[in-house]
């Protein structure tokens, strides 16, 4: 009962004072939306939305889950207000699930305006909605863990948005969002394969047009994988880096 | 007020080959308040933080009501309330609500978070301030928040660091009352302050840690007592332009054993072993040409004995304090 209440409040906490802010839902309508309208006018007539529909919810949910968990976890760290959470009797497992709760909310929400645009507007088609649920919801736990660990390292805000480019970038051109990994050269293939974020897309891909590169459940295993990795590293490194 | 509610025995603390904390042993007994003081760098910080669960502890044991703390750190934090040196609540959110957030962390149920926050901002009179941003409180109003977000779990053991450090006069006062009022109450209270005449006015006891090491730990009046070894008196008088050195010199030959420095261009200090009786002194002066408006005996303080004990200037100690605050 008493951590159910920490966790609660924690979450409602960080949705009122961070996610929920006007700025940040506008970011999670006009980012997906600018990529869309970027993509139709470069592709004129030859626009084919499945091909670019996996890509771009992607790419929404990756930006938002990182930008703001990182910038959030480091601001606090930086006010010293993330203390007031270390000092409370809350064990530091649930105290990173609260935290990250709110980012995976987000990044789902930032997931929901390309679909939107895509299913309504450019008609794209969706074999299998389950599957197109559960690999939005693991691709944002992904990424925000990805966030999560970026913000463990940083000090600075601006340390932790320059950490989190150096990893997003390369994962736009690498996991498979708008370039197959097969059509990658084969020697940058094998770090396609040690980026979470390539599963998560993959099971966008086959949730929408079925041309996945791994089967679903493999996929989903690997990520389930990921996302306990990257949960301990952070607890560990909290333990460490935090409490010295 | 006997039972011990902290025991520390042998805390130890070292980064890299530095031992910032060096074997410390103390008690606080429930119901004190305990003052800790010393220089930056003396290791209060690393101290606090250890006791909070903040840092790791390199050897030695904490014993909160029985607890291990090394052994079980979040059955202790339910215990303890901690206001850092700096208020960090959240700037967004309203004092009301910081509040009951704070006591959310501790489990509160709605209704007793809320219960305990309007008591704490009827108490620490933020009443009129308690839908107001925090951000917009001013820097006492801020602390005062900080002090009852501390407390809305109601916390057996409230840890102050610097409580009163660049706030104004009146919430200095307020909150000192605030502090006495707890203590009475029977909250037990580890207070750091380089305001040494708060500790000395406040604290049961105070331990001085220098270099690591606590090297005193008695209660403020043992303190007290025990740095007094000479006698002293202040005369203050209309300013003279000049530095009077014949006046000292005079002064000292009249009376056998006096140690006299001239202070300032109105004030002289006088050091004895004896005994000072003031009025043939005043008597003195006056017929030397001294216009003498005030002349008190200098009684022994906290500040003598941590002189005493460090051999820091207080001066010192402010001036750093000042300088880190900027």
């Amino acid at each position: 009962m008493k951590t159910s209440i920490a966790f609660w409040n924690i979450l409602r906490k960080d949705m009122l004072n961070y996610y929920l802010k006007p700025p940040n839902i506008s970011w999670g309508i006009i980012f997906p939306f600018a990529w869309m309208l970027m993509m139709l006018v470069k592709s004129g007539n030859t626009f084919e939305i499945n091909s670019v529909f996996p890509g771009i919810v992607a790419m929404s949910i990756l930006f938002g889950t990182t930008s703001m968990l990182s910038v959030t976890i480091t601001f606090e760290r930086k006010s010293r207000s993330f203390e007031r959470l270390l000092i409370a009797p809350l064990k530091t497992e649930l105290l990173v699930l609260a935290k990250i709760t709110g980012a995976i909310l987000f990044g789902i929400f930032n997931s929901i305006i390309p679909i939107l645009l895509s299913v309504l507007f450019f008609n794209a088609i969706v074999i299998n909605w389950l599957v197109l649920i559960a690999g939005i919801f693991l691709l944002s736990i992904i990424s925000t863990l990805l966030g999560l660990f970026i913000s463990v390292s940083a000090k600075e805000v601006f340390e932790a948005q320059t950490y989190s480019n150096f990893f997003r970038f390369p994962m736009i051109f690498l996991c498979g969002l708008f370039i197959p990994v097969t059509a990658l050269p084969a020697i940058v293939q094998p770090l396609s394969y040690i980026l979470p974020v390539t599963y998560g897309v993959d099971v966008l891909h086959n949730a929408i047009s079925g041309n996945g590169l791994l089967p679903i459940g493999i996929n989903l295993i690997v990520l389930f994988a990921f996302c306990i990795i990257l949960f301990y590293i952070s607890i560990f490194n909290i333990r460490r880096k935090w409490i010295v | 007020m006997t039972d011990k509610i902290i025991e520390v025995q042998g805390l130890k603390k070292s980064y890299n080959g530095f031992v910032a904390v060096d074997e410390i042993d103390f008690e606080i007994k429930r119901a004190e308040i305990f003052g800790f003081l010393g220089p930056n760098g003396a290791g209060k910080t690393t101290t606090i933080n250890m006791l909070i669960g903040m840092a790791k502890v390199t050897s030695g044991i904490i014993v909160y009501k029985g607890t291990d703390l090394t052994k079980n750190i979040k059955k202790a934090q339910e215990l303890i309330g901690v206001v850092p040196d700096e208020s960090n609540l959240y700037d967004e959110m309203s004092g009301f609500d910081n509040l009951c957030f704070c006591g959310a962390l501790y489990g509160l149920t709605k209704k007793e978070r809320e219960n305990k926050a309007h008591q704490l901002l009827e108490l620490f009179q933020l009443k009129e301030a308690a839908n107001k941003k925090f951000k917009a409180y001013s820097k006492g109003m801020k602390r005062k928040l900080t002090i009852a977000a501390a407390l809305i779990h109601n916390p057996e053991i409230l840890f102050l660091d610097e409580p009163t450090t660049g706030i104004d006069v009146a919430s200095v006062r307020q909150i000192r009352n605030l502090i006495k009022e707890l203590n009475e109450n029977g909250t037990t209270i580890f207070l750091t302050t380089h305001y040494i005449e708060e500790a000395e006015r406040l604290c049961h006891r105070v331990a001085f840690i220098h270099k690591g090491k606590i090297i005193e730990n008695n209660s403020v009046d043992n303190l007290i007592a025990d740095s007094h070894t000479t006698n002293g008196v202040e005369i203050r008088f209309e300013p003279v332009n000049e530095k009077q050195n014949p006046l000292m010199q005079n002064l000292k030959n009249h009376f056998h054993g006096f140690d006299c420095m001239q202070v300032n261009d109105s004030t002289i200090k006088i050091t004895s072993e004896d005994i000072i009786d003031i009025a043939p002194v005043v008597s003195f002066l006056s017929n030397e040409g001294l216009f003498i408006y005030e002349a008190r005996l200098l009684k022994p303080s906290l500040e003598d004995a941590f002189v005493k004990a460090t051999g820091i200037e207080m001066d010192i100690l402010k001036k750093e304090k000042e300088k880190n605050k900027i």
